[in-house]
């Protein structure tokens, strides 16, 4: 009983490095410019789809595909900003969580018609390795070791390399920001891409061990919402943690309930979060 | 009442009136569908505009009240063979008091946040209803055939559900009109436009919302059940589909938030759009990205929609054009 | 007396933004809260008002204990209040922001009722020809004036000002200087927080003066322009400092 315990609680952990990076591209967004990417989820699912189609087209590995999807992220994110999300950058809520919601629309419909709805599955095993009483999948050890590397970039391009800085200056106060200097335009549309990367790179992984379609990405969108408030905006390694904690908890949880439950857990647990303690249970950078 | 002379909402009420009498002229079986499908998106519209439109509260979760209120009138239609009127007010009232006390604790969050929480409702709602075992979970509830003989027979009680959503829709039109001219309508406006500075004027703000989201809740629960009771089955995947909810909210966009004519205009402008489509197997698939591309278009270039565009190049009309 | 606020305090994290902060005011006076920028003048408008609850302290008003209660409960009891940034509702005409502020305040009126009060108010504010305009296409001006205009719509016992001075040239300055006398005359006790000093100064029955949330000088305006401690605090700006003691009668 407690080997079950202890396995799947540490799947659920080393599933929690990549939740935290999933949400990571959220929580930077948020945190930069206050919009909520609804199109996050789809992002995810072309992720997925990204690994699959270069392994079983090309048959290249998916832990190289993942450079790629970076690369294509990152151009993906910046086009979705200048033609979806700057406009109405200044404009009320309502404005861009609707346009970045009809990102989504447009995502998921093309998807649905172009790449259907039966599940896809990308077959890589890396085998296994015995930690004591506990079973690892090395497809969950590399993809934590992925999100970790990420996480750690991350933190080093926002903290030590100039256009970083310059992100979180935009972060704490834009106007003050644009006075010094700072092109806010071109600032903000990077740190769509920069979510976006991190949101595809985050499907892929996921990709390399659960089965997906085109519609999986709206699970962890859920998810990601929920660490994001547990770890607070803007904050990488708190979206890290909250992943961890989601992770860990996703672990436990069906030792006492069906796993259709979750979606109402995860709902719960968001509201009671968002009313409690708004800021997050880490809170977060200005 | 003096209110009740406003050309905007007379024009409002017969226009859908004229479409809405049309099958009972013809006697057509296939027109009465068409319009009863128009007429179903128009009522949900005009009941989401009466919370996202006047507050500028945006939910996602608008389809929520549609599926709940749905099953209930259904179970007790299914299980205890209950009137059909009963089963619809039993519908509305379940959405609503659900509504009410949802809002207590959701509407306390702002803007995005709020928004987030309506989509998680969904995702909740679905989940629930897909274990709930007295509801049929996944599989859902079937009505015995012979439901019908007490409304003498399959045929006389499609005319007579399609009468009775007539009847609602003109009822969801006229309730927004008067939410719409009265004081509470002003405050839900304040709040849209300003939340703080309307609390600092007086505006109860939590309490405004709450009935405006509880009153939004009811039409949506009472139509269901009408739809179902047609439809003769109900599945969670039917009741609480997540495309209805945002294709309500491309509806109401479309013609214009916030406005009386601007819903009806916007559910029946998309649904002749996407009836167009939806013959083509091609856009069947596709038709959610249409949407979405829609949406975006108007959100970057017309945000107030059709009326409110109008009512922006033509200002005479907007004596009309409410 | 209208208003009691009893040694108030407002911490922010580690900012201490209003330090034991007392005033009693009587029934038809105008008290000028000055002080230099950050001093907490506005803080100690939104702990009155209800925005956020003090740290510390009990404020009362109208005999009723109104710590910590929420805008909607104070506005209806009849208090009032303009915003140093004008917050009009944009998507709304002049005349129907004017309605809100009569329907929901202190009055509670219907909409016809509070349609003729919104006439009333915007043409005491010189506003009326603007009444059908939408409040998001008017200048500053004329925007502080309906935040005026919507304040008074509900007949408030109290009234706080938060800098309404504030980007007026000296005319329009002298416009609203006579307003507020006027308001004064139908009975209304007003609270000013002014930066523009001979107005404040003139108007004023009483001067209550803030440095760093500390109440730092409390009398008539004379006093007050003699007072070390205020010259002191506005030292930095010396223009300020010469009009103190200057001081126009």
């Amino acid at each position: 009983m407690i080997d079950t315990v202890l396995s799947s609680m540490t799947d659920g952990l080393m599933l929690g490095f990549v939740y935290g990076l999933a949400a990571m591209g959220l929580s930077l967004i948020w945190g930069v410019m206050n919009v909520i990417n609804l199109a996050h989820g789809p992002v995810i699912a072309l992720g997925m789809f990204g690994v699959y189609l270069t392994f079983t087209l090309i048959g290249l590995n998916p832990y190289l595909a993942l450079i790629l999807l970076a690369v294509i992220g990152l151009i993906l994110g910046i086009l979705i900003y200048m033609i979806a999300v700057h406009r109405v950058i200044n404009a009320p809520h309502l404005s861009t969580l609707l346009a970045t919601f009809s990102v989504n629309m447009i995502i998921i419909g093309v998807g649905t018609s172009l790449l259907s709805t039966t599940p896809r599955n990308i077959d890589f095993p890396l085998g296994r390795i015995e930690v004591g009483p506990i079973t690892l999948l090395w497809t969950r050890v590399a993809a934590a070791g992925a999100a970790l590397l990420i996480t750690g970039l991350l933190y080093l391009f926002l903290h030590r390399a100039r256009p970083g800085k310059h992100i979180r200056a935009v972060a704490n106060n834009r106007a003050a920001a644009e006075l010094m200097g700072i092109p806010s335009m071109r600032i903000l549309a990077l740190s769509f891409g920069i979510g976006t990367m991190l949101a595809m790179v985050s499907g892929g992984l996921i990709a390399t061990f659960f089965p997906f379609t085109i519609l999986s990405g709206g699970a962890y969108e859920l998810k990601s919402f929920l660490i994001c408030v547990l770890g607070g905006l803007g904050n990488p390694i708190g979206a890290l943690i909250g992943g961890l904690i989601l992770g860990s908890l996703e672990g436990l949880i069906p030792m006492f309930m069906p796993n259709t439950w979750m979606p109402v857990l995860e709902f719960v647990l968001f509201v009671l979060i968002l009313l409690i303690r708004p800021q997050g249970l880490l809170g977060g950078e200005t | 009442m003096r209110v009740l002379r406003n050309p905007g909402m007379w024009l409002a009420l017969l226009l859908t009136a004229a479409v809405g009498v049309w099958p009972f002229f013809t006697k057509s079986a296939t027109t009465r569908e068409v319009i009863f499908t128009i007429l179903l998106f128009v009522s949900l519209a005009t009941s989401l505009n009466i919370f996202l439109g006047y507050t500028g509260y945006v939910s996602f979760g608008h389809i929520v009240w549609y599926g709940l209120g749905g099953y209930v009138g259904f179970y007790f239609m299914d299980v205890y063979q209950t009137p059909l009127y009963l089963c619809v007010l039993a519908g509305g009232l379940t959405s609503g008091i659900i509504a009410f006390l949802l809002g207590k604790a959701i509407l306390r969050l702002r803007g995005a946040y709020f928004a987030l929480a309506t989509i998680g409702v969904n995702e909740a709602a679905r989940a629930f209803i897909n274990n709930f075992e007295p509801f049929g979970g996944p599989i859902g509830m079937t009505l015995n055939f012979s439901i019908y003989k007490s409304y003498g027979g399959a045929t006389q009680a499609l005319w007579i559900t399609y009468g009775s959503l007539l009847g609602l829709t003109l009822l969801v039109i006229l309730v927004s009109f008067l939410v719409k001219s009265s004081k509470f309508g002003l405050g839900l406006t304040a709040i849209r436009e300003n939340e703080d500075a309307a609390e600092v004027m007086g505006v109860v703000a939590p309490d405004a919302k709450t009935w405006a989201y509880v009153l939004s809740a009811i039409f949506p629960g009472m139509v269901a059940v009408l739809f179902f009771f047609k439809n003769g089955t109900i599945l969670p995947h039917d009741a609480f589909r997540l495309h209805l909810s945002i294709e309500m909210i491309v509806m109401v966009m479309l013609g214009g938030y916030g406005t009386l004519l601007g819903p009806i205009i916007g559910a029946a402008g998309y649904q002749r759009l996407r009836g167009l489509l939806l013959v083509t197997p091609f856009f069947k698939n596709i038709q959610l990205a249409v949407a979405g591309v829609f949406l975006l278009v108007i959100i970057l270039f017309v945000p107030a929609g059709v009326i409110g565009w109008l009512r922006d190049r033509f200002p005479q009309l907007r004596r009309v054009l409410i | 007396m209208i208003l009691q606020v009893e040694r108030v305090s407002k911490q922010f994290g580690g900012l201490q933004a209003l330090s034991n902060v007392s005033l009693e005011l009587p029934e038809g006076e105008i008290l000028g809260l000055i002080g230099p920028n950050g001093a907490g003048k506005t803080t100690l408008f939104n702990v009155i008002n209800g925005i956020y609850p003090p740290s510390e302290g009990k404020i009362t008003f109208m005999g009723k204990n109104i710590t910590a209660s929420k805008p909607y409960r104070v506005a209806k009891m009849g208090l009032a209040r303009t915003h140093q940034i004008v917050q009009p509702l944009n998507e709304l005409t002049v005349r129907e922001n004017v309605m809100v502020g009569a329907c929901f305040g202190q009055e509670d009126h219907g909409l016809a009722e509070a349609s003729v009060i919104a006439k009333e108010t915007l043409e005491f504010v010189e506003l009326e020809d603007k009444a059908e305009f939408l409040a998001g296409s008017l200048n500053v001006a004329q925007k502080k004036r309906l935040e005026l205009a919507r304040a008074l719509a509900s007949q408030p016992t109290l009234l706080l000002l938060d800098e309404v001075l504030a980007g007026l040239n000296p005319s329009e300055i002298a416009l609203m200087v006579k307003t507020v006398g006027s308001i004064r005359e139908q009975g209304v006790t007003i609270i000013m927080i002014e930066h523009v000093m001979h107005a404040v100064m003139n108007v004023s029955d009483r001067i209550l003066v803030l440095d760093y949330g500390v109440q730092i000088a409390e009398g008539t305006p004379e006093d007050v322009s003699q007072n070390k401690a205020v010259i002191e605090a506005y030292l930095g700006d010396p223009e300020l400092a010469e009009k103190l003691a200057q001081n126009r009668s």
